[in-house]
C-alpha cells in the first residue's frame, strides 16, 4: 500500500507542472497583460509608471523567464500580493479553504447516505414504482440549474416562511450565544448551501450506484450465493453491495472538481466566504495573482481527491491491494 | 446505413425520448421565429409598468425596467440554442481530433495527449471558464469558445477508446493492406465507425453547455444586459426576490425543460445505439 501511494504521489508531479503551465498561459491571454488592468482605473498613470510596474512584476522579461520566476516563487508558496487589497494571496486562499472543504465534505456525506441506498433499492426492485420515481428524480436532478433551485428555496424558506437565513455562515449577534445556540445557528446557515450543492450529486450517484448494482447482481457469484440458500438480505448487503460500492468510490473522487467549481455559484448566492466566492470576486476584479493561485490550488485539491479515491479503491479491492501495484 | 435505420426505429419506440425530441424541435422553431413570436420588443423599457405581475397584457410579467419577460425569454432561447450547439461543436471537433490521433498512433503521441487530457481534467471546469471569461471580455462569443475549449476531454477519451478497438479490426487491416494511408484510415474508415458514442456525448453536452451559459449569465459573466438570456433574467429575479417571484420562476422552468429534453434525447439515443439492448427488438430474450 505504501509503495502504491508513493508511486501515485510521484505521478502527480508532472501533472502539477502541467497545471501551472496552463494557468500561466491562461493569464497571459489577457490583451496588454496585468499591468493594463491595474492602471486602467488610474487614467493619470504615465508611460513611465507603467514601465515601473512592469519591472516590478518582471513583465519586461521574456515569457519563459517570467514563468520560471513565477514557478520558483510558487513552490515556496509565495503567490504574490493581491491587486485588490495588497494582502498575501496564499494567506487569502488558505483562510477560505476550511469553509469550502467543510461544505463539500458535508455534501459528499449527504450524497452518499442518500444516493447509495436509493440506487441499491432501485436496482433490486427494478421497474417498481420506487425505481421509476427515483429515475424521474435523477433526470430532474441532472437538469435543474442549481442556482435557480437556490433562488426558489431562498424565496420559500428565507423570504416567505422566514425560517432559514439566506446569507453568510453565521448570524451577526453570534457573540452573545452559548455553544449550543452557536451550533444551531451554524447548522441553520448551512442547510440550504449543503443541500443544494449535494442535489446534483445525489442524482448522479444514485444513477451510478443503480447501474453498478445491476451489473453486480447479474454475476455468477450472486447466483451461487442465492443457490446455497443465503437470505436475500445477506446476498444483497454482504455479497452484492460490497462489490457494487467499489466503482462508486472512484466516482466520488471524480466529483471533487465539480463540487469545488460548483461552489462559485452557490457561495456567491448565499454570500459564503469560501474559495468559490473568493474566486468569483477575484475574477470580477481581474486580480491576477489571486486567480492564478486559486486555479492551481483548486486543481491540486482535485488531484488529491482523485488520489484519495484511488487509494481507498485499492484499499477496498483486495485484487489491487494484494498485487502491490 | 442500416445502423441508422435500426437506431431511428429503436429511438421511436421510446415514447419519452420522442416527446423530448419534439420539445427540442419546438424550442428551435421558437428561437428561429423569435422576432415574430415575441409580443414586445425585448429591450424596450417602460417606466410606467415596472415589476408588474403576470397579467393578460404581460403574460409572464415585467422586470425592474418594465421589459416584457415573455419576450425576453423568447429571444433568450436563441442564446441557449446558439451557445449549446456552437460550444459543443467546438468541443466535439477538438475531442475527435485529439482522441483520433491518440488512439490511432498510440505510443508516445497517445501518452502525451492523454497526460494533457488529465491535466485539463484536474481543473475545476467552472474555475477555468470563469478565469478565461474574466480575462477576455464576457460576451456570447467568448462563452461559446470557452465552454468548447474546456469541454472536449471526455469526447477525446471516448474516441480514443473506440479507435483502440477498431484499429485492430479486419476491415481496417484490409484497408491498410490495399494501401490506404494514415489519414484515409483515420477519417474514412475508423472515425465514421466510432461516432455513435460521440453523438450521445454531444447531446448531453448541449444540455451541460446550456446550464453553464445560464450560470455564467446569472453571475453577470455571460450575455451582457440589455441583451436577454435566461440566466440574466434570473439575476433580476435574485435582485427582486422579495417582490417579484415571476422573474425567478419562469426562466428557470425554461432552462429546466430545455436541459431535461436534451438529456432525455441523449438517454434515448444511448439506449437506441446500445447493441446489448437490441435483443428485445426481435422479441426473444426479453
Amino acid at each position: 500500500m505504501l509503495s502504491y501511494t508513493l508511486k501515485r504521489l510521484l505521478m502527480m508531479i508532472p501533472l502539477i507542472f502541467g497545471i501551472t503551465l496552463i494557468t500561466f498561459a491562461v493569464i497571459h491571454l489577457a490583451p496588454g497583460g496585468p499591468v493594463e488592468v491595474e492602471t486602467e482605473m488610474q487614467l493619470k498613470a504615465s508611460a513611465q509608471a507603467k514601465e515601473n510596474l512592469k519591472k516590478l512584476y518582471g513583465l519586461d522579461k521574456p515569457l519563459h523567464v517570467q514563468y520560471i520566476d513565477w514557478l520558483k516563487r510558487f513552490i515556496l508558496l509565495d503567490f504574490g500580493k493581491s491587486f485588490v487589497d495588497n494582502r498575501d494571496v496564499f494567506r487569502k486562499i488558505v483562510e477560505r479553504v476550511p469553509v469550502t472543504l467543510t461544505i463539500n465534505l458535508l455534501s459528499l456525506i449527504l450524497i452518499v447516505i442518500i444516493a447509495v441506498p436509493v440506487g441499491v433499492i432501485s436496482a433490486t426492485r427494478r421497474y417498481s414504482f420506487f425505481d421509476k420515481f427515483s429515475t424521474v428524480f435523477v433526470f430532474l436532478g441532472f437538469s435543474t440549474p442549481t442556482f435557480w433551485l437556490a433562488l426558489l428555496l431562498m424565496m420559500l424558506f428565507g423570504v416567505n416562511l422566514g425560517i432559514l437565513p439566506i446569507s453568510g455562515i453565521q448570524s451577526i449577534d453570534i457573540s452573545g450565544m452559548g455553544p449550543f445556540e452557536r451550533l444551531a445557528d451554524w447548522i441553520k446557515h448551512l442547510i440550504l448551501p449543503v443541500g443544494i450543492s449535494a442535489f446534483g450529486g445525489i442524482a448522479g450517484l444514485s444513477r451510478y450506484s443503480r447501474s453498478s448494482m445491476l451489473e453486480v447482481i447479474r454475476q455468477d457469484y450472486i447466483r451461487t450465493a442465492r443457490a446455497k440458500g443465503l437470505r436475500e438480505s445477506d446476498v444483497i448487503v454482504r455479497h452484492a453491495l460490497r462489490n457494487a460500492l467499489m466503482p462508486i468510490v472512484t466516482i466520488l473522487g471524480l466529483s471533487v472538481p465539480g463540487l469545488i467549481g460548483g461552489g462559485v455559484i452557490f457561495e456567491t448566492i448565499f454570500a459564503i466566504p469560501g474559495m468559490g466566492q473568493l474566486f468569483y470576486s477575484s475574477a470580477i476584479a481581474r486580480d491576477y495573482p489571486a486567480i492564478m493561485g486559486i486555479l492551481v490550488i483548486g486543481a491540486i485539491l482535485t488531484l488529491l481527491g482523485n488520489l484519495l479515491a484511488d487509494i481507498s479503491y485499492a484499499y477496498v479491492d483486495p485484487r489491487i491491494r494484494k498485487s502491490g501495484r | 446505413m442500416k445502423l441508422v435505420h435500426i437506431t431511428i426505429r429503436r429511438f421511436m419506440q421510446n415514447r419519452l425520448a420522442v416527446a423530448a425530441a419534439f420539445v427540442v424541435f419546438v424550442l428551435m422553431v421558437v428561437a428561429a421565429l423569435a422576432p415574430f413570436l415575441a409580443p414586445y420588443d425585448p429591450v424596450a423599457i417602460d417606466v410606467h409598468d415596472v415589476l408588474s405581475p403576470p397579467s393578460f397584457k404581460h403574460m409572464l410579467g415585467t422586470d425592474e425596467l418594465g421589459r416584457d419577460v415573455l419576450s425576453r425569454m423568447i429571444w433568450g432561447s436563441r442564446v441557449s440554442l446558439r451557445v449549446g450547439f456552437i460550444a459543443i461543436g467546438i468541443a466535439m471537433l477538438i475531442g475527435i481530433v485529439v482522441g483520433s490521433l491518440a488512439g490511432y498512433y498510440g505510443g508516445r503521441v497517445d501518452a502525451m495527449l492523454m497526460r494533457f487530457v488529465d491535466i485539463m481534467l484536474a481543473f475545476p471546469t467552472f474555475f477555468l471558464i470563469l478565469a478565461v471569461i474574466a480575462i477576455l471580455e464576457p460576451s456570447i462569443f467568448t462563452i461559446m469558445v470557452v465552454i468548447g475549449v474546456t469541454g472536449w476531454m471526455d469526447v477525446a477519451r471516448l474516441v480514443r477508446a473506440e479507435f483502440l478497438t477498431l484499429k485492430e479490426r479486419d476491415f481496417v487491416v484490409a484497408a491498410r493492406a490495399v494501401g490506404a494511408g494514415n489519414m484515409r484510415l483515420i477519417f474514412s474508415h475508423i472515425l465514421p465507425n466510432s461516432l455513435s458514442p460521440v453523438f450521445v456525448a454531444a447531446t448531453f453536452g448541449v444540455a451541460g453547455a446550456i446550464l453553464t451559459e445560464s450560470g455564467l449569465s446569472f453571475l453577470g459573466l455571460g450575455v451582457q444586459p440589455p441583451n436577454p438570456s435566461w440566466g440574466n433574467i434570473l439575476t433580476s429575479g435574485k435582485d427582486n426576490i422579495v417582490v417579484a417571484w415571476w422573474l425567478s420562476l419562469f426562466p428557470g422552468i425554461a432552462i429546466l425543460i430545455t436541459v431535461l429534453s436534451y438529456n432525455l434525447v441523449g438517454e434515448g439515443l444511448r439506449d437506441a445505439l446500445d447493441p446489448r439492448l437490441w435483443t428485445t427488438d426481435k422479441g426473444s430474450n426479453t
